[in-house]
């Protein structure tokens, strides 16, 4: 067995001890100082840990590095400076969608992640694409708003 | 600290089975059930006390396949594929689209919501309801058993150590009433309080076939063979009679518990709610 693993996280290669059964959370937090996702319950309900693996929106906390290897992962550190997260930024700011800010991270992950896959969705497509991420402070509307306003702001970049 | 858990990434099943009978490995495919059994506080490691063998990444595990009779479904299919999957039948995919969040579904595989063998799982009301079977697989042989067989109760499936869940086999068959509720606290991340699965083939008002099955009433999925015997090959006229002795058995044989989730009483107010509602509104719609 090798002694390193291999990824690539936000375009850089990233070399890890074989320390299989840590989870991703924790390598990008602890390790790397990749503070963006977030531990909000651990247990892959609130969504404040989404990063995206493969253009797939999933849950850090439940993930171990062994499980992802050679894989190309990307935290919300690796949207910023794209023109989507300019859009999705914009946004978010304009429609009152951050208040604390804890669950933002992964709503703009959870949010483009969305935009991906649907990039003119309908506002029931958006609560869906979000329905893994908790926010305690906005009530969502604003949230979902934001969304929405990037598909149409960013109108061909997804 | 040195960590004394390996982790096995084999890129075959025969690969996977191999290391399946030498050793005694926790089997991980998505790994969303998993982790939350084994967690621990942040930073560190999760509570695996045996290496760890990923399956996620075995192509071989992740086809369906449409065959003449029947629909052949890897078990390592995580739900996001599934639906995209033109083949899987729509009942199935409204039962998927209930569970969790995206983030899960696109890691969460099938075959980790049976063999988790939660009495909520909620893959399995539809699956027992199906006549589902399981083809179970070890280095050298095979064996297909009935999903009813396959769990025998929570968290406990007839699997050996050296066995792996391959695919599940769903019959072709035809319904023309189905109708499908989960109950939950909220409408995505909610384990089910209770669920129910409703499938029947009506033909020129006659009961042709007829499948109810609940999820997280019992410690495993209930259906009950006798009450929808006394409804198959009835007319929907003069049904009245037998929905009302259906019912009873019914009654009988349903019994929740009450535990963190939900209370006995509204488990079984609810289920029987809903089986007097698909027999009385549903079926004749």
């Amino acid at each position: 067995m090798n002694k390193f693993m291999t990824f690539t996280i936000n375009n850089k290669v990233v070399r890890a001890n074989k320390n299989t059964s840590r989870r991703l959370l924790d390598f990008l937090r602890e390790d790397l100082n990749i503070t963006g996702p977030k531990e909000g319950c651990g247990e892959g309900e609130c969504g404040a840990c989404a990063v995206i693996i493969d253009k797939k929106l999933v849950n850090s906390c439940l993930i171990t590095l062994g499980s992802v290897e050679g894989k190309s992962i990307t935290t919300i550190e690796g949207l910023i400076g794209t023109k989507q997260y300019e859009v999705l930024e914009k946004c978010f700011a304009e429609a009152g969608a951050v208040q604390c800010g804890f669950c933002t991270p992964g709503m703009i992950m959870a949010g483009h992640a969305l935009l991906s896959y649907i990039p003119h969705p309908t506002e029931q497509n958006i609560r869906e694409g979000i329905s893994g991420n908790l926010c305690r402070c906005t009530g969502y509307n604003m949230i979902i708003n934001a969304i929405l306003m990037a598909s149409k702001r960013g109108d061909g970049l997804w | 600290m040195v960590e004394s858990i390996e982790g096995y990434l084999p890129k075959t099943i025969n690969a996977a089975l191999q290391i399946l009978n030498s050793e005694d490995v926790v089997v991980y495919a998505g790994g969303t059930d998993l982790m939350v059994r084994y967690k621990n506080d942040a930073n560190l490691l999760p509570k695996f006390d045996k290496n760890i063998l990923y399956i996620g990444q075995i192509k071989e595990l992740q086809t369906v396949k449409q065959n003449e009779n029947e629909l052949i479904i890897g078990a390592g299919c995580t739900f996001t594929s599934l639906l995209k999957e033109k083949h899987v039948p729509d009942i199935l995919k409204e039962t998927i689209i209930g569970i969790a969040s995206p983030a899960i579904r696109n890691i969460g595989t099938i075959g980790g919501n049976i063999c988790n063998a939660s009495p909520a799982g909620d893959t399995l009301p539809v699956l027992y309801g199906l006549n589902s079977k399981c083809r179970i697989i070890s280095e050298g042989s095979e064996r297909i058993v009935k999903i009813k067989d396959f769990i025998y109760e929570p968290r406990r499936t007839i699997l050996y150590k050296n066995e792996i869940l391959e695919s599940i086999i769903i019959p072709n068959e035809y319904f023309n009433k189905i109708y499908y509720k989960k109950v939950g606290a909220r409408k995505a991340s909610a384990i089910s309080k209770l669920s129910f699965i409703g499938l029947c083939s009506v033909k020129d008002n006659n009961i042709e076939d007829l499948r109810l099955a609940f999820g997280a009433v019992g410690a495993t999925v209930i259906r009950v063979h006798e009450a929808e015997q006394l409804l198959i090959g009835k007319n929907l006229d003069g049904l009245k009679k037998y929905i009302d002795e259906a019912v009873k058995i019914y009654e009988n044989k349903i019994n929740p518990i009450d535990d963190q989730r939900s209370t006995a009483k509204y488990r079984k107010k609810v289920v029987m709610n809903l089986i007097k509602y698909f027999f009385n509104i549903e079926i004749r719609k």
